[in-house]
């Protein structure tokens, strides 16, 4: 149902709108802009910048001095792995949670959302001795396990809220047909709930891509992922603007583009099934 | 049959070759991403080609995050690194546990009597070298021959800090963005605090008195920070709060600083026409004083160590040996000539015809020797360390305090509140910890 | 079919916590191990009367209400806007909706560096070129530069939430409203607000468990400072435990925080949780 708008409203919201998105666009747009420039010329005024020359150079400088490829494939392989096993791991929580709610299921929800609000800072050592004994630090496995853990209490109530709008009359449907338990989630509900898993999903690969603490702490190299190769990158000596826009371009960009081409999906979960 | 023979022999060196190959050996070795340890990384070819059964990972870091990663490592004893680049200010701290492995047995090759008295004497516990010096620093004044010209002022090769002051009032032209003087302003034990506890010494100040009371109470620290804050406040760039090294070192080679106080490396940088806009107008001076003994430079060096619990020693001996040898040197110099090499650890480099050359060479030699860790201020102290104090709780008491000092400079409290929170503090924490009885 | 979920969050929560518990009553430098005595309550002692503890909690609310206030009122802004029909919606959207991807980190270093750096940053650029002194935000507006650079990667977030609740909205009911001659800003408050009252509690709730935990962008901007001006409380826990190597006090600090996190999390249910069912 298309709204009746003046052309005038029309264009003025264009305008509005267009430069609203870009003005917020804007840091992302300009690091991908310095990336291209040399060291001395990303450092001048903004209009010196865009006249100067465009060079790869800073491209070719982080990647003779780091292993890019192997730290996006860390970056991968956790955030995938996480994002799995967070699912294995929620999904049959956040479907009972919905259909089969106990007195204390509330309470249960806000104390898991609680654990995420603990400075991470304050069990690190602890944490560290216990991965150290396990033998887990600089492994993929120790941090898929501790990144599921991190966002596992998102992942379940994301999943809740998205599970308690399926309306239960069609799971009591399927309960009369005499499907089983297994039977009742595997064909009834997961059809239903994907887009609301999808989006579970991708909003995990995001957090888990970009957790900043663990992954910086708990890897040296063979499981260090793109947040330590940037950390190489944020303050060393003599110019480094030219270095540091072309290490985040390349930190940034394959989550970047995951976002754009999924953001229907994400957003279509990401409602939290506050959209009634 | 000779062709058979010679063939046996080309297989079994192929044999050889490649049981050499099954039996690589990886270390992993976390360094800071300062210039001289990327320029190694670039470097490490010839280390392969020496040396083909050892392979070496890097875990390049920003000094922050390399320092809190390879403490927390070490005392947990978490074994993640075979070595480790540490400061002048943890190597006799962390000699002291145990933690670090002895380089006593490094071959008669490595000649570690060339190595500089007031760097080695900071490594060595219980006569045992804990760690290899990569390179060393002090600091100096660094500065613009042509506006020290303009400002028709001739720089004396010992300057005083009331010639400073001067200098940096002629030198300010705010509206062309050149500020007089450029110093560190971050917070943090390692960034201002290094400055101003080093500038301290030589204005009389010192962190405590022989019954470790802290003596930000005193007048001596009242002269030195109020004399900061006015160089700063009048003479200074904006944001001189949030300037570390790196931030005034880009300052610096864009032209826009008058004088620069900071560490000896820098001179290479300011110096390289490749990065700064006034390689060829930069003086030298020795660091300033105030005519009581003291001239305001420090002592640092970045060393390559080994934990004690490595499982790779041997390797990773090889490698420290390797990075801060002779032979190192002089590769540097083939590659990237002699104003690159890292500086202020051996002797035979200030020996050496070619380096003596460079500009700051025999200025950078002089600091570093003059420079009394064990005697750092002007009447006695219980520590050691010249822009440190060598104990564990410092680290914390200098970023606490250099968040205090940094406030004053930002201009949030004055002087006085900065030292007398200082003095509270540190009064209380070294209660807590038993100096104090 | 709760419990795998349960035991194994109970598992994570409990055993480290135990772990940082037991610590907390311990006089534990990493600098010097093997030498732990016990220490009482201590460290609880040390870490409250510190005169950063309370600076601390102040920030952490500052913070944390700074960047929802910003979010939600220009979420709501913003997703009227692009509500609204337009030429080039979805590019538009793509653009709005990025700053969401990036990493903290990365976001941090940009915004210091590239934008708020007096001297080579693009708003000294701009200062200069309109003849005005550049303005050190970092060192003189810390805790407000740290709130933008946080509500800039949360905006987005807020907006996607908004905009999607709005397009629910029953348009005839609006249609018809406005033939009854209300005004736009009556038909906001009474037909569209209430409409948004959920997706708003949802993001309440959400960039509130994230915001309270707000660690990396101080770490990259201004190390907690100057002073103590942009330190908030993980950032104190983390100052004690790691720059200090005070792991007493931090496990001290890192359970006051759970203590308050745990306050603040039972807030929120009672106040805002009832949202939630309706």
């Amino acid at each position: 149902m298309a709204r009746k708008t003046s052309p005038t409203r029309q264009a003025v919201v264009t305008i509005a709108a267009w430069t609203i998105g870009f003005l917020i666009f804007f840091p992302i747009l300009w690091i991908i802009i310095l990336s291209f420039k040399s060291e001395g010329d990303a450092i001048r005024t903004p209009l010196q910048v865009l006249m100067s020359d465009w060079t790869l150079q800073s491209y070719h400088d982080v990647q003779e001095r780091s292993n890019y490829a192997r730290h996006f494939w860390n970056s991968v392989i956790i955030s995938l792995g996480s994002t799995a096993l967070a699912l294995v791991i929620a999904i049959p929580a956040a479907w009972s949670m919905a259909f089969v709610p106990g007195r204390r299921t509330k309470d249960l929800l806000m104390w898991m959302l609680s654990t995420k609000m603990m400075p991470a800072v304050g069990v690190l050592v602890p944490l560290y001795l216990l991965f150290r004994d396990f033998r887990l630090l600089d492994t993929h496995i120790g941090l898929i396990g501790v990144l599921t853990m991190v966002n596992l209490p998102i992942v379940i109530w994301m999943l809740y809220t998205y599970f308690k709008e399926i309306p239960g009359e069609i799971l009591e449907a399927a309960r009369v047909d005499g499907a089983s338990l297994r039977h009742e989630i595997i064909h009834v509900l997961t059809p239903m709930a994907i887009p609301g898993i999808a989006s579970t999903l991708l909003l995990n690969i995001i957090l888990a891509w970009n957790e900043a603490f663990w992954t910086l702490q708990l890897t040296t190299s063979k499981a260090a992922p793109l947040t330590q190769f940037i950390a190489s990158y944020s303050s060393p000596e003599g110019l480094f603007y030219a270095k540091l826009s072309a290490a985040s371009t390349m930190a940034i960009a394959p989550i970047l583009i995951l976002g754009w081409f999924s953001q229907k999906q994400l957003v279509r979960g990401l409602t939290f099934g506050a959209v009634k | 049959m000779q062709m058979n023979i010679r063939a046996l022999m080309g297989a079994s060196a192929l044999a050889m070759f490649a049981g050499a190959g099954l039996a690589e050996t990886t270390i992993t070795v976390a360094t800071v991403n300062n210039g001289d340890m990327i320029r190694m990384q670039k470097l490490m070819p010839a280390f392969n080609e020496a040396h083909p059964d050892i392979k070496v990972e890097w875990v390049t870091l920003e000094e922050n995050i390399l320092r809190q990663r390879v403490t927390t490592d070490i005392a947990t004893k978490g074994g993640q690194f075979d070595v480790l680049t540490i400061g002048t200010y943890e190597a006799p701290i962390w000699g002291k546990q145990g933690w670090l492995m002895s380089l006593n047995d490094l071959p008669a090759e490595y000649d570690v009597d060339d190595l500089l008295p007031a760097i080695r004497g900071g490594l060595t516990v219980d006569d045992q070298l804990i760690a290899a010096p990569f390179y060393g620093e002090s600091s100096m004044v660094m500065y613009r021959t042509d506006l020290m010209e303009q400002a028709g002022l001739e720089m004396p090769e010992a300057p005083t800090w009331e010639f400073i002051r001067e200098a940096a009032e002629k030198m300010t032209d705010k509206g062309n963005e050149v500020y007089g003087i450029c110093l560190r302003g971050k917070a943090g034990w390692g960034e201002n605090m290094a400055f101003l506890t080093a500038m301290s010494n030589s204005f009389g100040a010192s962190w405590f008195d022989m019954d470790w009371k802290p003596q930000f109470d005193q007048q001596p620290w009242k002269d030195t920070l109020n004399f900061y804050l006015d160089l700063m406040n009048n003479y200074g760039p904006p944001g001189a709060s949030s300037n570390g090294f790196n931030e005034n070192l880009s300052l610096f080679q864009q032209g826009k600083c008058g004088m620069w106080i900071d560490a000896t490396v820098a001179a290479s940088f300011v110096t390289n026409p490749a990065e700064s806009t006034v390689a060829d107008k930069v003086g030298f001076a020795l660091a300033p004083d105030n005519g009581l003994g003291k001239r305001g430079n420090w002592l640092w060096a970045w060393n390559l160590a080994i934990p004690a619990s490595s499982t790779k020693a041997d390797a990773a001996k090889t490698f420290v040996a390797w990075a801060t040898s002779k032979e190192y040197l002089a590769l540097v110099a083939e590659n990237e000539g002699w104003a690159n090499v890292p500086p202020g650890t051996r002797q035979s480099l200030y020996d050496n015809p070619e380096y003596q050359k460079v500009p700051f060479a025999k200025m950078t030699l002089d600091l570093i020797n003059s420079a009394d860790p064990t005697h750092p201020a002007v009447h006695d102290v219980p520590y050691i360390g010249v822009q440190f104090v060598a104990i564990p709780e410092f680290q914390g008491l200098g970023t606490a305090v250099g968040q205090m000092f940094s406030a004053a400079l930002a201009g949030s409290t004055t002087a006085d509140q900065a030292l007398s929170q200082a003095q509270a503090l540190v009064t209380n924490e070294m209660t807590r910890s038993g100096y104090i009885k | 079919m709760v419990s795998p979920a349960v035991i194994l969050l109970f598992l994570w929560m409990i055993v480290p916590l135990g772990m940082t518990l037991y610590f907390s009553f311990l006089r534990y430098n990493l600098l010097m191990p093997g030498m732990e005595t016990w220490a009482g309550f201590d460290n609880y002692y040390y870490f409250v009367n510190q005169p950063a503890f309370w600076s601390a909690l102040t920030n952490t609310l500052l913070l944390v209400g700074g960047v929802l206030c910003i979010t939600t009122v220009g979420g709501i802004a913003l997703a009227l806007l692009l509500d609204q029909p337009f030429k080039g919606q979805g590019i538009v959207r793509v653009m709005v909706i990025a700053p969401f991807f990036v990493m903290p980190t990365v976001s941090a270093l940009v915004w210091k560096n590239m934008f708020m750096n007096p001297v080579n940053g693009m708003f000294a650029h701009i200062a200069k070129a309109l003849g005005m002194q550049p303005y050190d935000f970092l060192s003189q507006a810390p805790l407000a530069s740290i709130i933008l650079i946080v509500a800039w990667s949360w905006l987005p977030f807020a907006t996607l939430i908004l905009l999607t609740a709005l397009q629910s909205l029953d348009r005839e009911q609006m249609e018809a409203a406005e033939m009854d001659g209300a005004s736009w800003f009556n038909r906001f408050i009474h037909l569209v607000l209430p409409h948004l009252t959920r997706s708003i509690t949802v993001v309440i709730l959400i960039q509130t468990i994230f915001l309270l935990s707000v660690f990396a962008e101080i770490l990259v901007t201004t190390n907690g400072g100057p002073g103590t001006a942009s330190t908030n409380l993980p950032f104190l826990v983390y100052a004690q435990s790691l720059l200090n190597y005070d792991v007493g006090g931090g496990s001290a600090g890192g359970i006051i925080a759970v203590i308050l996190a745990n306050i603040v999390a039972i807030f929120l249910m009672r106040m805002i949780g009832r949202n939630l069912e309706s």
